[in-house]
């Protein structure tokens, strides 16, 4: 151990012992980061009417509460509908942008890939509220295709980023020699192009249903009566009351986000390493 | 044939080839319509009739009346200054952590840093709903720190750590912090650990070799990182809304209660516009530092 801490840590002959302060504080981040979404599993179990950490009985009744509840049942279903709908919307116009765009190489690519990518920088109230208004006129507020629709324009930049990347390290030349074979500019995307870009693809499509499955302000505006998201009842639930339910409810939204985020670094990984 | 009108016959060739290769790059670029479709009907009118609308007076003709109400009214100036605040203290705070624990990234050998990257990344996955749920539960006035302090006998009544300023930054510097983290940790990592080697050689301090050597280097990752920060607090609404429970309020929040409650479209709008404004200003800036996929960040 002091043979550690007299050992030097950098380039600039700095030892371990001097840097002690580096570490802890970094563990304590680190500690800080992880540790306050975690606590919420555990209490999600506990049998009592308060939230208390460790619980001191253990129960499924907040589970059984969240599922026997029609309201969040439903609001569950939407959720996932609309988030479902928005990865096979978003993730084929994202592509196809990303394709076009790579293919075409105008000038005035940069300024359309900058244009498909603001509904990332403007601020998700601004969107709320333009969307809350087009809505009214196209009378499709509080439906699931207008939440499906919003969620596939927040989406759309991170299908496109992520395809574009992926593009970029594929070799177009062996679609051309698809097509001097003989094949169409389709087919030859749909048979050589994309099965190489495919880990990209599904990284993509896994974010945009993400996007939609996360996303709270813009669903508060323009989903409600039984077309409300899970995400808005959590919001109005945390402003009222802090039922031990939500504790439940987040535990699972734990589990499916860490559970897809996995999956998109794996494919992520492979994309790099083909 | 003669070799005249083979030329011919050539250059024909290659400017119908031209003409069909812009034909197809022109229905290649069609391929971008739907997206574009959406972004228009979603976004770019919508938002193009809100600044309209912060043009409209109560009356209905044209006035600056929603942008006076800002300079004049009290209550909006503080907002202003509230969403200031908020932005400026939770960019500093996440500097100030952030930049020791990406150094301590930057330093560790790849496998570890990596293992301990997960701690950055599993938050930023996590719902920031479920998250400003935890801290809700941890801060509030029968939650965890408060009862775990009383019992190690730390203070001796539970302290209002939510529904106020304190809660709202706690919550949103552990939001934020992964954005800043992440680009500085990537341009970190990409400083030649050579140079510090060549400026110990040459007779620098430790601490003389890092302020001169690799902190300069490193500025372009900061800037950058806290610019987003900055730009996300500045729009930001769930983290305040929950945490700051009605004394935190921020232009977003204030934005959504025009609408909620008032139905004030014109003062909603003109807002939005200036945060926009604001937006689009710190974004232009941030552009210049860093490619244009880099900034959103996003999850």
């Amino acid at each position: 151990m002091r043979n550690w801490l007299a050992r030097p840590a950098s380039e600039t002959q700095v030892s371990h012992g001097q840097r002690l302060w580096l570490y802890l504080l970094s563990g304590l981040i680190m500690i800080w980061l992880v540790a306050p979404t975690l606590i919420v599993v555990p209490m999600s179990f506990s049998d009592s009417q308060y939230l208390e950490f460790p619980p001191q009985h253990w129960s499924t009744r907040w589970y059984q509460h969240y599922f026997g509840s029609e309201e969040w049942m439903s609001a569950t279903a939407t959720s996932l509908s609309a988030a479902f709908l928005t990865m096979l919307l978003a993730t084929p116009l994202g592509v196809l942008a990303a394709y076009g765009l790579h293919a075409a190489r105008l000038p005035a690519g940069r300024l359309v890939f900058a244009l498909l990518i603001t509904p990332m920088m403007v601020p998700l109230i601004l969107i709320a509220i333009g969307a809350f208004y087009v809505y009214v006129k196209l009378q499709i507020l509080y439906t699931l295709f207008g939440v499906v629709l919003a969620h596939s324009l927040l989406a759309l930049p991170l299908v496109l980023i992520v395809t574009a990347a992926g593009l970029k390290s594929y070799d177009m030349n062996q679609e051309m020699a698809a097509r001097s074979l003989g094949a169409s500019r389709a087919r030859a995307f749909l048979t050589v192009t994309l099965p190489q870009i495919r880990f990209s693809v599904i990284t993509a499509a896994l974010l945009a249903f993400l996007t939609s499955f996360d996303e709270v302000v813009v669903a508060m505006f323009i989903s409600g009566g039984d077309n409300s998201t899970l995400t808005r009842n959590m919001f109005n639930a945390l402003r009222d009351q802090i039922d031990p339910t939500i504790a439940s409810i987040s535990t699972i939204m734990i589990l499916i986000t860490s559970a897809l985020m996995v999956l998109a670094q794996v494919f992520g990984k492979q994309r790099e390493n083909p | 044939m003669s070799a005249g009108a083979s030329a011919v016959a050539e250059a024909d060739n290659s400017a119908g080839l031209r003409r069909d290769q812009l034909r197809e790059r022109l229905a290649l670029f069609g391929l971008c319509s739907p997206a574009l479709l959406i972004v228009l009907v979603i976004l770019v009118i919508p938002v193009g009739w809100l600044f309209y609308l912060s043009f409209l007076g109560a009356d209905g003709s044209f006035s600056l009346e929603n942008y006076a109400r800002m300079v004049q009214r009290k209550s909006y100036l503080r907002i202003f200054e509230t969403t200031f605040v908020v932005s400026i203290a939770t960019t500093a705070i996440c500097i100030l952590i952030g930049y020791p624990f990406a150094y301590f990234l930057s330093q560790l050998p790849r496998r570890a840093a990596n293992l301990c990257l997960i701690t950055v990344l599993l938050p930023f996955w996590t719902s920031l709903l479920v998250r400003t749920y935890a801290w809700l539960v941890l801060l509030q006035k029968r939650g965890l720190i408060n009862e775990w302090a009383i019992d190690l006998g730390l203070w001796e009544e539970p302290l209002k750590f939510v529904h106020n300023m304190t809660g709202t930054l706690i919550g949103m510097v552990h939001i934020m912090l992964p954005f800043l983290v992440l680009p500085l940790y990537s341009s970190m990592s990409a400083i030649d650990r050579n140079l510090m080697k060549a400026a110990a050689n040459l007779g620098a301090s430790p601490s003389r070799a890092f302020w001169t050597t690799f902190f300069p280097l490193s500025l372009p990752g900061l800037f950058a990182g806290s610019l987003i920060v900055f730009v996300l607090c500045l729009g930001f609404f769930v983290t305040p809304a929950v945490l700051g429970g009605g004394r935190v309020i921020m232009v977003s929040m204030k934005i959504a209660s025009n609408i909620e409650l008032f139905v004030n479209w014109g003062a909603a709008s003109a807002l939005g516009v200036v945060l926009l404004a604001m937006t689009a200003a710190i974004l232009w800036l941030a552009a210049r530092f860093l490619k244009l996929e880099q900034l959103g960040g996003g999850h």
